[in-house]
């Protein structure tokens, strides 16, 4: 089990999306971005031209590297990508929260968590 | 014998039987308690996640349709400059821990720190209502996923907890190690009875020979001596007369005088 100090600094959210997901939430004022010298911003900007390997980057950024991060939001079509990634996190903190996007609407099917409570009670 | 298999040390005696049976009815009263616990508590938290995933689905779709409003009222996409200016969060997360029936777990709560506002500028030209409403919009549905979040790592960690506690307990340990060691106590003590059983057959079995050979001996004395009575002719019966003498019989006794 997570211990105290494991979670107690974790005070931001961190967002891989879409631009209009991402320009939302930052609009209701998650957005940060760390001191100068190594300014690390908590979002990713994903689209068409943005390759698999920096998403995975970012992800692996956000969920273990950075300790001040508490919950990560990623967009399902870009969980997608990098799927294998998402369905062996298990980790509870950061939380990794799959959201729906403007243009893909939300399929539980695919939701890594909810796949694992399916599994809990063998369906 | 059960002795191979994973068995507690312990003498196979009906004392050591009946604690053992004690011990397996109390891991498996424990046992079905857990379970009975761990059910619920998952199944109430896999029902609230549902509804806030479903309600997520709600809120998303309100937030994006705002920020459409936004696009069109400021007449251009703001995207760029909101990723730009972002500085400072002004909507963060504390953790808290929740106790539920045993299990730390912990909670998101979120909170909005005062004073900062990274964008100022954005829609002051035009659109700046449609903007506000938007911030308002996506703060509420920031909240929801927060909310959906605390009850995600709930789920994760009871996950983890239960996982862990059927691992250590009964199930698979001590309920088959318990029930080896009443196996083994059951076979040892049979095994008892059943030398008992022999023992006893063994000495009702001699104790009947030697009767029979008492027997024989008694017999063949009596036979013995009716052989020599009837050889010797009647001595015995005169034997027999001069044997205890009649009192009235005998002569008269002399008179006491005083």
């Amino acid at each position: 089990m997570a211990s105290q100090a494991d979670y107690k600094d974790r005070q931001f959210l961190a967002v891989i999306g879409d631009e209009d997901s991402v320009t939302g939430l930052l609009l209701a004022g998650i957005g940060h971005v760390t001191a100068p010298p190594d300014s690390q911003k908590n979002f990713l900007v994903v689209d068409a031209k943005t390759d698999n390997a920096t998403i995975e980057a970012v992800f692996e950024q956000f969920t273990t590297e950075r300790k001040d991060i508490g919950i990560v939001l990623i967009n399902q079509h870009i969980a997608d990508r990098i799927r294998h990634r998402v369905d062996t996190y298990t980790a509870a903190f950061p939380a990794l929260l799959e959201i729906p996007s403007k243009d893909h609407p939300y399929d539980p099917e695919k939701d890594s968590v909810l796949r694992r409570v399916r599994r809990l009670f063998g369906e | 014998m059960s002795g191979a298999a994973d068995r507690e040390a312990v003498f196979p005696t009906r004392q050591s039987l009946g604690l053992m049976k004690a011990k397996l009815k109390g891991a498996e009263t424990g046992h079905s308690l857990l379970k009975r616990k761990s059910e619920a508590l998952t199944k109430y938290i896999t029902r609230r996640i549902d509804e806030a995933k479903r309600k997520m689905g709600r809120v998303m779709q309100i937030a994006s349709l705002s920020l459409a409003e936004v696009t069109y009222a400021v007449g251009g996409n703001i995207g760029f400059q909101i990723q730009e200016s972002a500085r400072a969060a002004r909507f963060r997360i504390r953790t808290k821990q929740e106790n539920v029936s045993g299990v730390l777990l912990p909670t998101f709560e979120s909170y909005l720190t005062e004073g900062n506002n990274d964008f100022a500028m954005t829609g002051l030209g035009k659109g700046g209502q449609q903007v506000q409403r938007c911030r308002e919009t996506y703060a509420r549905a920031v909240e929801a996923l927060v909310e959906l979040a605390s009850l995600q790592t709930a789920f994760v960690i009871l996950d983890e907890v239960i996982k862990v506690v059927n691992r250590r307990d009964s199930e698979h340990v001590i309920i088959p190690r318990t029930e080896n060691t009443i196996k083994y106590i059951n076979s040892e003590l049979d095994e008892l009875d059943r030398e008992e059983f022999y023992r006893l057959k063994k000495v009702a079995g001699k104790k009947l020979r030697d009767n029979a050979a008492l027997d024989a001996e008694m017999k063949l004395k009596r036979e013995e001596k009716a052989a020599r009575e009837l050889a010797e002719g009647q001595p015995d019966v005169q034997e027999d007369a001069s044997g205890p003498s009649d009192i009235l019989a005998a002569e008269e006794d002399e008179d006491v005088i005083f």
